[in-house]
C-alpha cells in the first residue's frame, strides 16, 4: 500500500484534502452530524498515566486517552509501537504472561472500575470486554457452541435463552443467513472471513461493553475485509469499539477517533477526520504519508 | 559469445543433476533402513506363527497351562494380562494426565519444575527391573499388597507413567495459544480453558500416548517376575463382574496371577521341545496384541486429526 500512495510532504491545505480522499476519510469530514454526535458521546473508558512493563522492558509510557462510548477508536502506528500491547491492557490479556506489570489506570465508566488494578479480577474484566483476534480462532466445536460458549461460562443455563442470544449475536455479526441451516457443523468448516465473523458473534453474544479488535482483517482477503469493515461500522450502534490496525485506509474508513502511537507513547489522538487531514504533530504526518512504518 | 553462455548454462544444469542425485540417494538409504527394520519384524512374526502353527485354535485360549504340552493353553495368562492392563490404565491415565496438565498448564516455569521435567524424561529410560525392585519393596512389603494383580498393575503404571506424561504434554502443547486466548477472552478460568478446550482437543494425542505406553507394559516381564508372579496357574482370578448384587467386586485385585510374557518364559525354559511350540504360539499372539494396540493408536490419532485441523 505504501507504493500506491503519493509521497507528498507539507501541510498545505490542498494537499491535505487530496490525502484525505486517498485515505477514504473524506466521507467522515463531510458527515457533520455524526461528528457532532461523536463529540457529545460520553466517555466509556479513560487511561490515565498507563505504563506497562514486560519484565524490565517498558512497552507503554504514560498513556492518556479517553475512549468515547459507542464510537470506534482506531490505534495506528508502526510495528512494535505498542498498539496491540495497549489494546490487550483493556481485557488484561497480559496477565497470562508471567512477569508483566501495569501501572497507572484504565477507568471503565460508569462504575469507575480500574481495569488494570491488582484487586480487580481479570475474569470479571474479560466478561465485560470482548476481543476479536488477528487470526480467526474459532473453537473446533459447532458454530452454535462457539457462540454459546461465553454465555455458558457466564452461567446461563436456559436452553431457549441461549439459543435466542446465539441467533441475535449471529445476526449482529451478519453471519446468520449463511449459517442458520448448519449451526451444528464445525466452526472450522467456514471460510476465513466467515470464521472471523463467527469470532465477532462469539464476542458479541455476552453483550460486552467494549469490543477490542486486534488487526481483525490482516489474515483476510479484500472482500472478506470489506465485509468485516462494514460490520464494524454497524456495531457502533451497540458497543464501544477499539481497533488496532496496520492499514491506515482501514482506520480512516471505520473509525471516529484515531490514536497514533510510536515507541510506546501516544503521539497524537484526535477525531479521525482531523488526524488524516490536518495532524498536529510532525511524526503523525510522516507516518500517515508513508515516510516510515 | 553465445557459446560461452551455453557452456555456463550447461555447468549450471550439471550441478542440478548432482544435487538431485544426492536427493535420490538419501531416499534410497532411508528406504533400505526402513525395509531392513520391517523385514526383521516380519520374519520374526512369521517365524513364530510358523513354529506355533500347530497350537492355534480355540482350545489354546480356553485351556489352563498343563504338564502335557498339547493340552496346555494361555487362559490364565491372557485373563491375567487383561486384568493387569485394566489396573494399569486406571492408575496411569488419571495420574499421568493430571501430572502433565499441572506441568504444562499450571506450574510456574522455575528451577523446581525444570528439575521435575528432567526427571520425568529420565524416568522413561530407567530399566524396568528397577521398577520391579521398587514395587517389591513398596507395594509387596510396605503396603502389603502381596504378589497380586494390584501390585502388578501399579508397577506397570509406574513404569509407563513417564511415557504417558511426556505424550500428554506433547498433545497439550499442540493446542494453539490462539485457542486458549479465545477462551480466556470470553472470561473463562484456567480450569475452564483446560477442561472445555485444551483437554478435549488433545484427546487424540493423549489416547495415543496411553496406548503406546500400554503396548510397552503388555510385554514387560522383568518387573513382574521381580514382584513374584507365578509361572504356573491353573485357576482364574475372581471374576470382576458377576450376576449377583453388587455385580462388581474388587477381590480379583488381590488374587495371584500370571501374564503372557511369563507364561512364554515358563514354556521356553522347559526341556520338552513340545512346549517350544506353545511358546511360539503365545509369542505370536502377544506380538499380535501389541500390533493391534498400536494400530488402534494410529486409528485414534487419525480420527482426531481429521476432526480438528487448526
Amino acid at each position: 500500500m505504501t507504493s500506491e500512495r503519493p509521497l507528498k510532504i507539507g501541510p498545505e491545505a490542498g494537499e491535505a484534502e487530496d490525502r484525505a480522499v486517498q485515505m477514504g476519510a473524506v466521507h467522515l469530514s463531510g458527515d457533520e452530524a455524526r461528528r457532532n454526535a461523536a463529540a457529545a458521546a460520553p466517555i466509556k473508558a479513560r487511561a490515565t498515566n498507563l505504563d506497562f512493563y514486560y519484565g524490565n522492558f517498558q512497552a507503554l509510557k504514560s498513556i492518556n486517552i479517553d475512549i468515547r462510548e459507542k464510537q470506534v477508536t482506531a490505534l495506528i502506528g508502526p510495528s512494535g509501537c505498542g498498539k496491540s500491547t495497549f489494546l490487550r491492557c483493556f481485557n488484561r490479556m497480559h496477565d497470562l504472561t508471567p512477569g508483566t506489570r501495569y501501572e497507572g489506570s484504565i477507568t471503565l465508566f460508569p462504575d469507575d472500575t480500574n481495569l488494570v488494578a491488582r484487586n480487580v479480577d481479570p475474569i470479571e474484566v474479560r466478561m465485560r470486554i470482548g476481543m476479536v483476534f488477528q487470526k480467526p480462532n474459532p473453537f473446533p466445536k459447532s458454530i452454535f457452541e462457539n457462540v454459546a460458549y461465553g454465555l455458558r461460562v457466564s452461567g446461563r443455563r436456559s436452553r431457549v435463552g441461549i439459543a435466542e442470544e446465539v441467533e441475535k449475536a449471529l445476526r449482529h455479526a451478519a453471519l446468520w443467513d449463511e449459517v442458520k441451516d448448519r449451526l451444528d457443523s464445525s466452526g472450522l468448516s467456514l471460510s476465513g472471513g466467515q470464521q472471523q465473523r463467527l469470532c465477532i458473534a462469539r464476542a458479541l453474544a455476552t453483550r460486552p461493553e467494549i469490543l477490542l479488535f486486534d488487526e481483525p482483517t490482516s489474515a483476510l482477503d479484500p472482500i472478506a475485509t470489506a465485509r468485516i469493515e462494514e460490520l464494524i461500522a454497524t456495531l457502533r450502534d451497540e458497543v464501544t469499539v477499539i481497533i488496532v490496525t496496520h492499514n491506515m485506509q482501514q482506520a480512516a474508513r471505520v473509525s471516529d477517533y484515531t490514536a497514533f502511537m510510536y515507541l510506546g507513547e501516544l503521539v497524537e489522538f484526535d477525531a479521525t477526520s482531523r488526524i488524516f487531514t490536518n495532524p498536529g504533530k510532525k511524526a503523525t504526518e510522516d507516518y500517515i504519508t508513508g515516510r516510515y512504518g | 559469445m553465445a557459446g560461452a553462455v551455453e557452456t555456463a548454462r550447461a555447468q549450471l544444469y550439471a550441478s542440478v543433476g548432482r544435487r538431485k542425485l544426492l536427493d535420490r540417494l538419501f531416499v534410497l538409504l532411508g528406504m533400505c533402513i526402513l525395509f531392513a527394520a520391517l523385514l526383521t519384524l516380519a520374519v520374526l512374526f512369521l517365524n513364530l506363527v510358523h513354529d506355533g502353527a500347530g497350537r492355534f485354535g480355540w482350545d489354546f485360549f480356553t485351556s489352563f497351562p498343563s504338564r502335557i504340552a498339547t493340552r496346555a493353553g494361555i487362559l490364565s495368562a491372557w485373563v491375567g494380562t487383561s486384568l493387569v492392563m485394566l489396573v494399569t490404565v486406571a492408575v496411569a491415565m488419571p495420574m499421568g494426565v493430571a501430572a502433565a496438565i499441572y506441568l504444562e498448564e499450571y506450574a510456574p516455569k522455575n528451577w523446581v519444575t525444570a528439575i521435575i521435567e528432567i526427571n520425568v524424561t529420565n524416568l522413561a529410560g530407567v530399566p524396568s527391573i528397577i521398577y520391579g525392585l521398587l514395587a517389591l519393596g513398596l507395594f509387596v512389603y510396605k503396603m502389603s499388597l502381596g504378589e497380586s494383580i494390584a501390585t502388578a498393575g501399579l508397577t506397570l503404571a509406574l513404569l509407563i507413567l513417564p511415557i504417558v506424561i511426556v505424550a500428554t504434554r506433547e498433545a497439550l502443547r499442540a493446542v494453539p495459544r490462539s485457542i486458549r486466548e479465545a477462551a480466556y477472552a470470553l472470561g473463562a478460568t484456567q480450569w475452564e480453558v483446560t477442561a472445555h478446550h485444551v483437554l478435549p482437543y488433545s484427546t487424540g494425542g493423549i489416547l495415543t500416548g496411553m496406548i503406546i505406553g500400554l503396548s510397552r507394559a503388555i510385554g514387560e516381564t522383568a518387573p513382574i517376575i521381580t514382584i513374584g508372579a507365578l509361572a504356573f496357574i491353573a485357576f482364574l482370578p475372581t471374576p470382576p463382574l458377576s450376576g449377583d448384587f453388587p455385580y462388581v467386586n474388587f477381590t480379583w485385585l488381590s488374587d495371584s496371577f500370571t501374564v503372557m510374557p511369563i507364561q512364554m518364559f515358563n514354556w521356553v525354559s522347559r526341556p520338552d521341545p513340545a512346549f517350544q511350540v506353545n511358546a511360539a504360539a503365545a509369542g505370536a499372539i502377544l506380538l499380535g496384541m501389541t500390533l493391534l494396540m498400536n494400530g488402534v493408536a494410529i486409528y485414534v490419532r487419525y480420527r482426531f486429526r481429521k476432526k480438528i485441523n487448526w
